[in-house]
């Protein structure tokens, strides 16, 4: 038998394709499924689930009052974080690619030393989490010898025996960590914009040179519209990973099994999740917990692509 | 556990402690009060025992039939005791059955290592469950994945088979791997709290160690005058300071308020005798004697400072020493007294928080289960509690395990609650609510950084616990137990 011509094609991309489709369905796609029907029961987490309750565990959660303040915590980073790290990075590579003085090559440069900047500004990258972690819990010690402690008590803002709180202050403790987080994927972004940027010919900047346009004209009217499509990338992006945030949280905040302190008051969805799971045995509820957090990850996403969505320009 | 600071790091310690204590649940309906004494009951009540492993006397060397041609899967926790004593009573256990052959696993992450293991149905034979990462016993438990080990306690000891295991453990031990009226963890590592201190910093300065809480804020006054803070704690953890508390509480009001919080009465934390410990500890915070910032320090930040002489006092458990091992200095000569005592307690001011930690347990679905059985068996003789003492540096729960030449061989601190312990005679303090309610331990915590961080009164924290209490009480979705009348 002879297949057609485009059947074969088909079959031969598909032979390529099966392989990281079936890694994806068993190690993606099937624990989601499994969580949504773990989520529809009273399950412990160490023996098979005791008795199925439909959808108890979903109608308990909005009526939890620390799932609805982790879940406002999250909306705060969600809309603080990805704004203030995309606003960040744009501005830093438009600095680094063409923010410079007028003259050199085709009059378009990095303000001096950029090549030294795109490093310093990459290197949190390359940390891992847990030195992120070791570092920063320096950095935010309560007590006179943390490092934005001696800087504030030298700056005569407070003494010694009247410390910041930082991690532990109520008030401040979210800042803290979105602080870490802008601070942790500046570089990223930085990296990836600058990239684009170089994309964009070289003409379009001599053009608007020509004609007279400053530094924030060009920005404005050549560079961002121009970069839009990886704006819509690092949104999508960094909504999931306001989403998440759970190893700042989890390692960094005050409180035992996961932090989420003081008072709650640094509690997110992801480790009010763990503690559910491991710690106060309530597995089924955790798992609904996951199903939303995943719902809203999913909405997130599509709204940023759709309402970001803009002609492309091929250049 | 040189993981500075991360929280799985605290938690283990955490615990340790706390599942030392999975104590003594004795159920509404169960007329067995949980008491030392209780002999019998291995062969009714043994509803999780698999029935495989019968106990049987007449063979002092081998109670269990262990069959050496089955292989032993053993799995422990590797936090701050290592895992070289495992390997140690592994050996004991390969020198007693040759050709055994023992599989070694060690690590933190419990959950993520047994959990499918246990739904499975495939457990190793005997697990170290401690640490963050811990499987919670009541929670095993209520699924049937525990092996009763009162037919452990009935066995001959290793060392004298004319006595039963049961006999050779330190008193507390075997009510605090109680669930119901049978043990089904044997909690092996000894714990004793208390307020720790330097004594060579003491003496230099002709400070005595107060047993009243009057003399103690004297003192305090004293040392703060020297310029160093009297008072430091873990603040990052509240679970720490709401030891001394929690240990003053049971001082001040004596059993009725114990029973009465145990028990979530409503109004339980409006008894004087909470009232005055509250009053007692915000003291610290009101007059200016902790450590400035301590209250959001990590365990290893503030012990460390206190170490470096920056604050004279620190709350902790016994295994402080080991922790801080390196970062004691020469001649500190690290020591720990019992909560100072108020007007009017009910117990002696010698009386200590004594726990025993590190549940130790046998699947109920072990493949070799009398091999789990006989491994524990080996750890609970003398040379087992020995070997440990001297492989992990700690006291296990092990009687008379201690020769006076390791004795010699113990570090200050190890020593000084070994005393602590002796000196309290048999009057030992224990809570059980912070095992059995995991969310309300949890909403006293939240409470307490708060008190210590000063944003709120003596008052509201009343207040804040009796409502975290009366919400888990009204919670028909937490299992309730009743604390033991008559505990030793």
């Amino acid at each position: 038998m002879r297949l057609r011509k485009k059947t074969r094609e088909r079959l031969f991309i598909a032979s390529f394709l099966a392989g990281p489709l079936l890694v994806y369905l068993v190690f993606v796609i099937w624990p989601y499924i499994e969580t949504f029907g773990y989520s529809l029961t009273e399950w412990s987490g160490v023996a098979p689930p005791t008795k199925v309750v439909g959808l108890k565990n979903y109608v308990d959660l909005f009526h939890d009052s620390i799932f609805l303040k982790a879940l406002t915590h999250n909306m705060i980073i969600l809309i603080v974080f990805p704004t203030v790290t995309i606003a960040l990075a744009m501005f830093f590579a438009f600095m680094l690619n063409v923010g410079g003085r007028r003259g050199g090559l085709g009059g378009v440069k990095g303000i001096p030393g950029s090549a030294f900047f795109r490093i310093v500004f990459f290197f949190p990258q390359v940390l891992s989490v847990a030195i992120i972690v070791i570092l920063f819990q320096s950095a935010y010690e309560s007590n006179s010898v943390g490092l934005f402690n001696a800087i504030v008590i030298k700056l005569g803002l407070t003494d010694a025996n009247h410390p910041w709180e930082f991690l532990n202050s109520p008030t401040f403790v979210l800042w803290c960590i979105m602080f870490i987080l802008v601070w942790q994927w500046v570089g990223f972004y930085l990296v990836l914009f600058s990239a684009a940027m170089q994309q964009i010919p070289r003409d379009y900047y001599e053009a608007a040179l020509l004609d007279g346009a400053g530094r924030t004209q060009t920005y404005f009217k050549v560079t961002m519209p121009l970069l839009w499509d990886s704006v819509q990338t690092a949104w999508v992006y960094l909504a999931v990973a306001a989403m998440d945030a759970f190893a700042l949280v989890a390692t960094l905040t005050p409180g035992s099994s996961f932090g989420g302190g003081p008072d709650e008051h640094g509690e997110v969805l992801s480790t009010y999740l763990m503690r559910n799971f491991q710690v106060l045995g309530k597995a089924g509820y955790a798992c609904a917990m996951g199903v939303v957090i995943f719902f809203i990850t999913l909405i997130l996403s599509l709204v940023v692509l759709r309402a970001t969505r803009r002609e492309r320009l091929e250049y | 556990m040189s993981e500075h600071g991360l929280p799985a790091d605290v938690s283990r310690r955490q615990m340790l402690v706390r599942s030392a204590a999975i104590a003594a649940m004795v159920g509404p309906g169960s007329a067995l009060a949980a008491g030392c004494a209780a002999g019998s009951g291995s062969s009714k009540s043994n509803t999780n025992n698999s029935g495989s492993t019968a106990a049987n006397a007449s063979d002092p060397k081998n109670p269990f039939g262990v069959k050496a041609s089955n292989p032993l899967d053993v799995y422990v926790f590797k936090g701050g005791y290592g895992d070289n004593y495992a390997k140690a009573f592994e050996a004991m256990y390969t020198k007693d059955f040759p050709g055994a052959s023992v599989s070694h696993h060690s690590g933190q992450n419990l959950t993520g290592d047994l959990q499918p293991r246990f739904n499975a149905g495939t457990p190793p034979d005997v697990i170290d469950d401690s640490g963050a990462q811990q499987l919670k016993l009541d929670v095993l438990h209520g699924s049937g994945q525990l092996t009763n080990l009162d037919q452990l306690l009935n066995a001959p000891s290793i060392d004298d088979p004319s006595k039963k295991v049961r006999d050779t453990l330190l008193a507390g031990t075997i009510e605090q791997g109680q669930l119901g009226a049978n043990m089904f963890s044997l909690n092996y590592v000894f714990t004793v709290f208390g307020l720790w201190y330097s004594a060579s910093t003491f003496k230099k300065n002709n400070w005595q160690v107060p047993t009243t809480w009057d003399d103690f804020m004297t003192l305090c006054a004293t040392i703060k005058a020297t310029g160093m803070a009297p008072f430091a704690h873990q603040g990052k953890y509240p679970y720490y300071m709401l030891v001394p508390l929690m240990d003053m509480v049971a001082k001040n009001g004596g059993p009725d308020v114990q029973t009465a919080i145990d028990n979530l009465e409503p109004n339980a934390w409006k008894a004087d005798a909470v009232v005055n410990s509250v009053n007692a500890i915000y003291e610290l915070v009101d007059k200016g004697y902790m450590l400035p910032g301590t209250e959001g320090l990590t365990h290893i930040q503030s012990q460390t400072l206190w170490n470096q002489g920056k604050a004279a006092v620190i709350p902790c458990g016994s295994w402080l020493e080991n922790e801080q091992l390196t970062a004691t200095p020469p001649g500190f000569d690290m020591a720990v007294f019992a909560m100072p005592s108020l007007a009017g307690d009910k117990m002696p001011q010698t009386a200590v928080r004594a726990e025993a930690g590190e549940p130790f347990i046998v699947p109920s679905k072990a493949k070799n289960q009398a091999g789990g059985l006989e491994f524990l068996r080996i750890m609970c003789s003398k040379a087992g509690g020995a070997s440990f003492a001297q492989n992990a540096n700690s006291l296990s729960v092990v009687k008379d395990a201690i020769t006076p030449e390791i004795s010699a061989k113990l570090l200050p601190g190890t020593k000084s609650s070994n005393d602590l312990y002796q000196a309290a005679n048999g009057q030992y303090i224990a809570w059980y609510y912070l095992n059995w309610y995991s969310q309300f331990e949890k909403d006293l915590e939240d409470a307490m950084s708060q008190l210590m961080a000063n944003k709120i009164k003596p008052a509201d924290f009343i207040n804040r616990a009796q409502s975290a209490a009366d919400k888990c009480a009204a919670d028909s979705s937490v299992q309730k137990f009743k604390r033991p009348t008559s505990t030793s």
